[in-house]
């Protein structure tokens, strides 16, 4: 193979195995100078693997890398570093009490007769700030800055250690449209000044929006390299799952019929000492039969707080829930699972399954004490199995061993559907939704969707609460936005766009409140 | 698959009594090499060469120790560290010691009535710290260390205060009356010479009490899915704060009756008045790790210890002290402690095996 100097990094034919899978198998990816390069897959797809591969925390199995073609051997990030790779990671690697100065110069401080020298540090940090435009306050505690600005540090460190190859890893995931305008700027900018970029994503969007090439990955396997320009994003998504997929949702108009869930003036106070301030202020909505109504906001605005007061996993310090015109504030969990609500979690592993139970004693967890499933005390475990069997069945769950399979050992695209299942098909007439597509494969949030929306046309109410853009618009009848504890804003998904919603999530603008 | 994870299980103990034994022997060889191969011969098979009465003994020393084992096991598989049992093992004891003591007149049931408050007194005891977790959110293995010590100086109070109950020329409990003693159930005919009874019988009972409650029933169910995941438990509507405290309670209740089933033996044992916890009480969580909190497993692990112990007893014929025993003990708990290791360990060398076993088809030359 021939070395091509204008390719900035090679990576040729890479295996990475696990035991059991594949994760890289013989994969290229060959990064030009001054590009965005993306690199798209559904989850599971191996890109997280080939970039870890790259910046020295696995060592593959076959294959070899070039950095401006030369050979070389990642051992470790340092190894990384020296060569002039840098990440910015999807969970950010910050200490959170440290300032936005300390955090850019950690690993790499200057010292004068062993004591810490941060002028130089600061002027170079402020110079490049500057340069990219990247504003942030080097004085601040990194807990007291936006996401956003936390993402502009860890930019700044990349680029203060005279990094020049820089992997985004899912960059947008955590930031509102407005931000993500803004990196996408930042991006271009980086790559004008001749910087080049892998930019991870499953959000064909962005892609179109900012990326030169695109390289796609699918179970492991490469599929191959496109120019984006010349490329739609159907095309692209179909590289990505390998069959043709609905990109948007279809459903019927709604006919909401007779309130089902109605909260009035719930107030919801913190419970860490110190914070006076309320976690969610004197909320009042409505959720109608027949309707998906849907909480939008960007995470941390107490949407997690407002769903567990409706479900009773917290108290509520004010106002008042009811379902179907019964008070239901003071009810115990188990009473509103009983009576018409069910639930499916925000976080499936700590709430939702209990992994090390197998599938059958997970699809029982809201009712093996009914009679169905249990006679003087002693579960009937064939009705168990049964019961699971038939739930198997009609919602694909796949797993190894059947009903036996361990939680744990399901895909969570799998896991999720098992809770769908379970939560569907107990008695209910109160859907309590969040956000149930979360890291999940295109053809497993198709299927979710789906399943949403007939609940709705059964004559459900569902309350959904989702921090994607997308499914918020495509699956909702009514948003309401939910800013620091408050509804600031009520739309309908058919008469707004995403940058409208995008500033109320954000605080600048209010309107109606439901 | 659960029958190959439950063999994995089983072999990490096994693995961790291996390594125990061999450090065994290599104490026996630096104190004395001479005699260390018969040592090593004593440990192992000390107690069948003693005819039936050693194998007898055996099952008595078992007995107790199975049944903290099952407490501390049973409260494992809940999610709780029960670190109580030798709190709750003395305050069963006490109870059964005094009906044992004061209501001869109640004839033939008289020991299952002392059993009995044996039970309840250990429950009551296990219940506290329960109580305190679900109300206080108190670490359970700080409130059951404290009532251990409660416990304890409290039965001693109690006993060195009550002159029907105190015998201050020895200075331990009165002799219980005969009827309050453990029938033999025909133990004594078998193994002959040995104190072995029917409380024998009586733990294996509770092993599958308990193994039924945790496996077949919907309180069971509730219970393991609090150990595994409590924040699930939570959100399915389970009565966290009733399941706490009846979990303590249940534990409790195993600890009393061994306490009730080792004073009551016959055997000539007496609570002594002195500062000590209740050793069956710790072994209990020894053979609750070697048998992997399943109660199957607990009673072969009950009697496994209660076997080297007693082959320790006849370490002394070759004049080596029986503290080796404890250090063999101590370090197969350590090592079944890291059976997690081990398990991966293990898990690891099968899957190489099987991989070479279908190396002929798949593509081969797999490196590491």
């Amino acid at each position: 193979m021939e070395a091509r100097m204008d390719y900035i990094i090679e990576m040729l034919d890479i295996t990475k195995e696990f035991p059991g899978i594949i994760a890289n198998d013989h994969i290229t990816l060959q990064l030009k100078k001054g590009e965005i390069h993306a690199l798209l897959g559904e989850n599971g797809a191996g890109k997280s693997t080939l970039m870890s591969v790259l910046f020295g925390l696995y060592q593959p199995e076959g294959g070899c890398i070039r950095v401006r073609g030369k050979e070389v051997k990642i051992n470790n990030p340092l190894d990384a570093n020296a060569l002039g790779i840098g990440m910015v990671h999807q969970h950010f690697k910050l200490v959170h009490n440290f300032t936005v100065l300390q955090n850019i110069v950690l690993g790499k401080e200057d010292t004068k007769n062993g004591l810490l020298e941060m002028k130089a540090a600061r002027k170079k940090v402020m110079e490049l700030s500057e340069k990219y435009h990247l504003s942030v306050e080097p004085d601040a505690v990194i807990s007291d800055i936006t996401v956003g600005m936390q993402q502009r540090v860890e930019i700044l460190k990349m680029l203060y250690r005279d990094n020049d190859i820089l992997i985004f890893d899912e960059p947008t995931a955590v930031l509102t449209p407005q931000e993500i305008d803004e990196l996408m700027n930042i991006m271009r900018e980086l790559v004008s000044e001749g910087k080049s970029i892998i930019f991870i994503t499953h959000k064909l969007n962005e892609i179109k929006a900012v990326a030169n090439r695109c390289s796609v990955l699918r179970r492991g396997r490469y599929i191959g390299t496109v120019d984006v320009a010349g490329t739609d994003r159907e095309a692209l998504s179909e590289m990505m799952v390998g069959h043709k997929v609905q990109l948007t949702v279809e459903k019927e108009e709604a006919k909401p019929s007779g309130v089902v869930l109605a909260v009035n003036g719930l107030v919801v106070k913190s419970k860490k000492q110190g914070h006076t301030r309320d976690i969610i202020r004197n909320v009042t909505f409505q959720v109608q039969r027949g309707e998906i109504v849907c909480i939008a906001g960007i995470d941390g605005n107490g949407q997690t707080e407002l769903v567990e007061a409706v479900t009773g996993m917290i108290k509520a310090d004010g106002g008042s829930i009811s379902v179907k015109g019964e008070d239901i504030t003071k009810k115990s969990i188990r009473y509103r699972n009983t009576h018409g609500m069910s639930h499916i979690p925000e976080d499936r592993h700590k709430h939702g399954l209990v992994l090390d139970y197998s599938l059958e004693e997970n699809l029982v967890l809201q009712d093996y004490f009914e009679p169905q499933f249990q006679s003087r005390g002693f579960i009937r475990r064939d009705a168990v199995h049964s019961y699971a069997e038939k739930l198997i069945q009609k919602f694909d769950i796949r797993s190894g061993q059947g009903t036996a399979t361990k939680a744990r050992s399901m895909s969570g695209g799998n896991q999720q559907k098992a809770i769908i299942a379970r939560e569907l098909t107990k008695k209910h007439e109160l859907l309590v939704a969040v956000q149930p597509t979360r890291g999940l494969d295109v053809g497993a949030i198709e299927f979710i969707h789906k399943e949403i929306i007939k609940e709705r046309d059964a004559g459900a109410a569902v309350l959904l609460v989702s921090l994607e853009l997308e499914e918020v618009m495509n699956l909702s009848d009514r948003i309401l936005v939910l800013y620091e504890g408050e509804i600031v804003g009520q739309l309908d998904p058919k008469k707004t766009t995403v940058q409208e919603l995008g500033l109320y999530m954000a605080g600048s603008r209010r309107g109606e409140a439901g | 698959m659960k029958k190959k994870r439950d063999s994995i299980g089983f072999l990490s103990s096994l693995f961790a009594i291996v390594v125990g034994l061999l450090v065994g022997l290599v104490i026996l060889l630096i104190s004395n090499p001479s005699q260390a191969a018969a040592g090593f011969i004593t440990i192992l098979t000390g107690p069948l060469t003693h005819g039936s009465k050693g194998v007898g003994q055996v099952f008595y020393y078992a007995t107790p120790i199975i049944l903290t084992g099952l407490s501390v096991g049973f409260a494992f598989k809940t999610g709780l560290f029960n670190i109580g049992a030798p709190g709750q093992f003395i305050v069963g004891a006490f109870a059964a010691v005094v009906v044992g003591i004061k209501c001869g007149f109640l004839g033939g049931i008289h020991w299952l009535v002392a059993l009995l408050a044996a039970m309840i007194a250990g429950a009551l005891w296990g219940a506290i710290p329960g109580l305190v977790k679900a109300y206080f959110n108190v670490n359970e293995v700080i409130a059951c260390i404290m009532t251990n010590y409660i416990g304890m100086y409290m039965v001693n109070y109690l006993i060195s205060t009550n002159k029907s109950l105190y015998d201050k020329i020895y200075n331990y409990s009165k002799n219980v009356a005969g009827t309050a003693n453990i029938p033999k159930m025909g133990l004594d005919v078998i193994f002959e010479g040995s104190s072995v009874n029917g409380g024998f019988f009586i733990a294996v009972a509770a092993a599958a009490v308990i193994f039924i409650l945790l496996e077949k029933t919907t309180f069971g169910y509730e219970l393991k899915a609090a150990g595994f995941n409590k924040d699930a438990s939570r959100y399915a509507g389970m009565n966290e704060k009733r399941n706490i405290i009846l979990s303590m309670a249940i534990a409790g209740a195993l600890s009393g009756i061994a306490g009730a089933l080792l004073y009551l033996a016959g055997s000539g044992k007496h609570i002594e008045i002195a500062d000590v916890l209740a050793g069956e009480g710790f072994t209990g969580i020894s053979v609750a790790l070697l048998g992997l909190s399943n109660p199957v497993g607990v009673l072969l692990a009950g009697i496994f210890i209660a076997y080297i112990t007693a082959g320790g007893f006849y370490l002394q014929l070759l004049n080596f002290s029986t503290e080796i025993i404890d250090v063999i003990i101590a370090v197969i708990i350590y090592f079944s402690a890291f059976s997690l290791f081990v398990r991966v360990f293990i898990s690891g060398l099968r899957r190489k095996r099987e991989e070479h076993a279908a190396g002929g088809k798949g593509e081969g030359g797999k490196k590491e």
